[in-house]
């Protein structure tokens, strides 16, 4: 009982400096945070859509969701790379990698409209 | 009935075996008679060892080939060498001169005559002109005879000398002049003999040593025309000498199985090789214009010019222009000529007929079909084709028919049956001074084939017990007409089928087909061939041996019987009836019976039309389902602007100034038209024109881009560093 109790708080007390510590990031950090989900969530309902109705344009299905995996993954780089505190990339400036970040996207749709079908 | 060279040995000898065993009995009067008795049978069957053959002399069928064969160009041929053999073929066969050809060959003779040509062309237009008979200019004539002389004298090739020296020959008889004459003739004969061989063939040339039997029937014409033109007598020696080379080449012929002889040449290149009908052609024109230039007689055996004549007749018609008249020429040589005339036996039809009452009809001809001198047929033997025993009637005369010109036999004797016979006719010429003028067969054997009604009796069908033998059922059948017999057995009994067959003399008859036929309803035959002793023909079918073979098919069996031979004229295919036969079942192992025909339209006609079968199109989901899931995806969308607009997002730093801002626009026009050209490009584009506008964009969009960026990071170095 006392246990449950503990562990319980435990995890309340996880989640809320979980969030105190999120608060203090940069807002454009955020802003690509929140790029990555809804692109995740896009790729998510696309799947729950083929599992509805199968997958008979594959290649459609197969195009949609590497769109918005791919795009999530570039702008995870991007995050990686814009963040300060990240000694590696200290030298990077962040235009330069934002600049990258656009042309890769727009690499990645050109191939993904070409297999979209 | 053609025996080959070793079986005429075989025959002589078992002959003379007999023979000489007759000759040690004593010679009484009696004895000396069957002695030669003997003999004489001794020389039918000899004769008999040799072929049997019919020769047919010219007919109106070769009249109507040459009609055929030589035709003309309105009138004119393409050579006077053509146009020479057509008129002599012709001449020969009695067809009448048609006016245009006869206008054309006037027309090329005297271009030929008129201008200056070649010996060989002046030859064929005058030999043209012997029998189309054009008139030919003194001054003409004169320019052709000078000319002629002139080849004479400078001819060094046997060629050269035939066509001048026959030229002159030719002219001498169309022109008026008959003072033409050679200079240096015993020159000239001296000249063409020294081309002549020790074997009797003759070369062409001095240089070419190849010989031929052609060149010596060239050599020959050339040599009788030198005598004809020689103003005095030729020394006879000459002559003789050449009555030895004809001699020696007549020794050189060569032979066929039926007896025909020729003369050939060896064949050693193409160009040169004439064929045996030329060669033969042209020895004979020049043995008879030879013996038709000279007096005294060339001593040739008659069997040889029979055999010469037999060669050209047993040709029939040629297919060939150049063919016809090499043996229409020959054969015109040997109607009428110095040495001696053939005389040939032919028969108006080789099969006769016992119940028609067919007479036998002969008659005696020249090879062109003239008249022979009276004379006597006998027929002195018929000896039958698979037997060879003594012959089958004795000798008889046959009644002249002077209307007809033929010799008939009306009645053929009992002894001469259906079947196939060979008839040994002998001839008699009734003037003794005829034989030194025509030369005929001593015996002429024919191929004759008799032919009758075969009776048929006695016929009858009968189905008998298998143990007892005793007669179940039996039926007269009525093989000449219809029948319907319809019978029916089983395993244990058998069918029995006899009739008789007599010959029209009374005797009796193995025909080459006698056949019973048994089908089933699914189309299965069995053919029984139906066996005889002497006249009765029986034939017993056993089914219980038969099961196995009738593959145990119980049911109606159609039958039918054939009786067929060449000799005979009612050969006949008669539907007999059916029987009904109930055979065991068939055991596990039994063969099956052979697939019967299939319809071939069945088999390799139209199959069935095949419709293709198109895949089905997969299943798409109903349409509102996949508009609220793209109702859905928009959601997240959504939720980024929202999320975006909560974090407090600004364009505060969007460059102010203008230049700078004017890039950053163009930076976000140049994003949003490239994004606009991906939507093209999914709607109606292809990837070429994409790539090639992304090629464009992207340049303006990293120079736009460049410019934007670095303004923005220099700004915020600025502000870092203040």
């Amino acid at each position: 009982m006392a246990r449950e109790k503990s562990s319980k708080d435990n995890a309340q007390a996880l989640f809320h400096s979980l969030r105190s510590a999120y608060a203090a990031t940069p807002v454009n950090l955020k802003i690509i945070d929140l790029y990555v989900g809804f692109a995740i969530f896009t790729a998510l309902i696309q799947v729950v859509y083929m599992a509805s109705v199968g997958s008979f344009p594959f290649n459609s299905f197969l195009s949609g969701v590497l769109s918005c995996v791919g795009t999530a993954v570039l702008a995870v780089c991007l995050r990686i790379q814009v963040n300060k505190e990240n000694k590696e990339f200290k030298d990077l400036p962040p235009e330069r990698a934002f600049a990258d970040f656009v042309l890769c996207n727009l690499v990645l749709h050109l191939v993904i409209m070409n297999f979209l079908g | 009935m053609a025996a080959r060279p070793n079986s005429l040995h075989s025959c002589a000898r078992q002959r003379l075996r007999r023979l000489q065993k007759e000759e040690r009995i004593s010679f009484t009067l009696i004895e000396m008679a069957r002695s030669l008795a003997g003999f004489l049978v001794l020389l039918l069957v000899i004769s008999i060892c040799e072929a049997a053959s019919l020769f047919q002399p010219i007919s109106d069928s070769h009249r109507s080939a040459a009609l055929e064969l030589f035709t003309s160009d309105h009138g004119s041929f393409k050579s006077l060498e053509e146009t020479y053999e057509a008129l002599r073929t012709f001449q020969i066969l009695g067809i009448e001169k048609k006016p245009d050809v006869t206008a054309a060959a006037c027309r090329s003779i005297s271009e030929t005559v008129g201008s200056s040509s070649t010996p060989k062309d002046l030859f064929y237009a005058l030999k043209a002109n012997s029998i189309a008979q054009c008139k030919i200019h003194e001054k003409a004539s004169k320019g052709i005879i000078s000319s002629l002389n002139a080849a004479v004298g400078g001819a060094s090739l046997l060629l050269d000398f035939y066509y001048s020296v026959g030229g002159l020959v030719l002219i001498k008889d169309q022109s008026s002049k008959a003072d033409i004459h050679l200079a240096d003739a015993e020159g000239v004969f001296r000249s063409v003999k020294a081309f002549s061989q020790s074997d009797g063939r003759w070369r062409y040339s001095s240089n070419n040593p190849e010989s031929s039997a052609f060149a010596a029937g060239i050599a020959l014409e050339t040599l009788a025309g030198i005598v004809s033109l020689a103003s005095s007598e030729l020394d006879q020696s000459l002559i003789s000498t050449l009555k030895n080379d004809i001699s020696k080449l007549f020794d050189g012929i060569e032979k066929y199985d039926d007896g025909t002889l020729y003369f050939d040449d060896k064949l050693v290149d193409g160009h040169e090789y004439q064929g045996p009908l030329s060669t033969t052609s042209s020895v004979l024109r020049g043995l008879t214009a030879f013996a038709a230039a000279t007096t005294g007689n060339i001593n040739l055996p008659g069997d040889k010019i029979l055999g010469l004549a037999k060669f050209f007749l047993g040709i029939g018609v040629p297919g060939d222009a150049k063919d016809f008249f090499y043996q229409v020429d020959a054969l015109a040589c040997l109607e009428s000529n110095r040495v001696s005339v053939p005389l040939i036996l032919s028969l108006s039809s080789a099969v006769l007929s016992l119940d028609k009452k067919d007479s036998l009809k002969v008659r005696v001809t020249t090879v062109l079909g003239s008249n022979a001198p009276p004379l006597t047929v006998k027929l002195v033997g018929a000896f039958s084709s698979d037997s060879k025993d003594a012959s089958l009637l004795e000798s008889q005369e046959l009644k002249f028919d002077q209307g007809s010109g033929l010799h008939i036999l009306n009645d053929l004797p009992k002894s001469i049956d259906v079947g196939s016979y060979t008839f040994v006719f002998e001839v008699v010429l009734q003037e003794p001074e005829d034989e030194k003028v025509y030369v005929m067969e001593s015996q002429t054997k024919v191929p004759i084939f008799v032919t009758g009604i075969v009776k048929i009796e006695n016929s009858e069908i009968s189905i008998l017990d298998s143990d007892l033998g005793s007669v179940e059922s039996q039926s007269k059948l009525d093989l000449g007409g219809k029948n319907a017999v319809s019978l029916s057995a089983n395993h244990l009994q058998k069918l029995r089928l006899s009739f008789q067959l007599t010959t029209p003399r009374g005797r009796a008859f193995k025909p080459h087909q006698a056949f019973l036929k048994l089908r089933h309803e699914s189309k299965v035959e069995h053919i029984f061939v139906v066996g005889n002793s002497g006249k009765q023909f029986e034939i017993v079918l056993n089914f219980l041996g038969l099961v196995e073979k009738f593959f145990y098919l119980s049911g109606k069996y159609d039958m039918e019987l054939t009786v067929g031979d060449a000799a005979m004229e009612n050969s006949l295919l008669v539907a007999i009836g059916h029987i009904e036969l109930d055979l065991p079942e068939a055991p596990e192992k039994a063969p099956r019976p052979p697939p019967q025909l299939v319809d071939p339209y069945s088999r390799y006609g139209p199959k069935a039309e095949i419709t293709h079968i198109f895949r089905s199109p997969e299943k798409r989901p109903p349409q509102e389902l996949s508009l609220a899931f793209l109702g859905l995806t928009i959601l997240p969308l959504l939720g980024f602007l929202i999320g975006l607009l909560r974090l407090g997002v600004n364009m505060k730093n969007f460059p102010t100034k203008p230049v700078p801002a004017t890039f950053a626009v163009l930076f976000h026009v140049g994003i949003g038209a490239v994004l606009l050209l991906y939507v093209f490009f999914w709607l109606k584009l292809d990837l070429f024109q994409t790539l090639k506008a992304v090629g464009f964009l992207g340049v303006f969009l990293v120079f736009v881009g460049h410019r934007t960026l670095s303004h923005l990071a220099a700004a915020s170095a600025k502000l870092k560093s203040a």
